[in-house]
């Protein structure tokens, strides 16, 4: 398993149970999931690379 | 936003902690007793893909206290109910990691149990009428 699968995995998970619990209607829980699942994702790629950049 | 009377509704007879209690023990269970079968199952899907990948990960299963951290994470662990109790009798997990791989799956471990922690307030929360 490489970082990136483990990463979105536990976002994938994660998203999962913050839209089910945090809405209260199914399309709002998708809606809030996906938004969730984005934000890890995304902050996950850009710290990786703001991490690459100060490495250098 | 709830009203009095769904509050008063579902609020209805029987042990008002048990979707909490059966929720923590066992993913999923407190919804499947409310009769939220889709909800119930996609929590414990996830809770449990996230426990039983830790555990593939080589992660660590917390048995002991030994500074701040370890409080944390046995707390953390600890979320996950029976799956936790019944990992260690069995003598699952890492007792130390030794492959970074290990570390990722330590987190997921601490992180299912949190996680099942939040889905047990949102059956409890759904009992007594605070949510629909």
């Amino acid at each position: 398993m490489t970082h990136f699968s483990a990463v979105v995995l536990f976002a994938l998970f994660a998203s999962i149970v913050f839209g089910i619990t945090q809405r209260e209607t199914p399309r709002r829980m998708i809606r809030y999931g996906v938004y969730c699942f984005l934000l890890f994702v995304g902050s996950a790629i850009a710290l990786s690379w703001i991490m690459y950049l100060i490495a250098r | 936003m709830a009203t009095e009377e769904n509050k008063s509704a579902a609020a209805g007879g029987g042990f008002v902690y048990l979707p909490l209690i059966a929720g923590w023990l066992v993913p999923g269970a407190g919804h499947f007793l409310l009769r939220k079968w889709g909800r119930g199952a996609l929590l414990a899907a996830s809770v449990l893909g996230m426990f039983v990948m830790g555990l593939a990960m080589h992660g660590k299963l917390y048995s002991g206290a030994h500074d701040v951290l370890d409080i944390l994470g046995l707390v953390g662990d600890l979320g996950n109910g029976l799956l936790f109790i019944v990992s260690r009798a069995l003598g699952l997990g890492a007792d130390q990691v030794q492959i970074t791989t290990g570390d990722y799956g330590t987190r997921f471990i601490v992180v299912a149990g949190l996680l099942n922690v939040i889905a047990a307030v949102d059956a409890h929360n759904l009992r007594t009428g605070r949510k629909k």
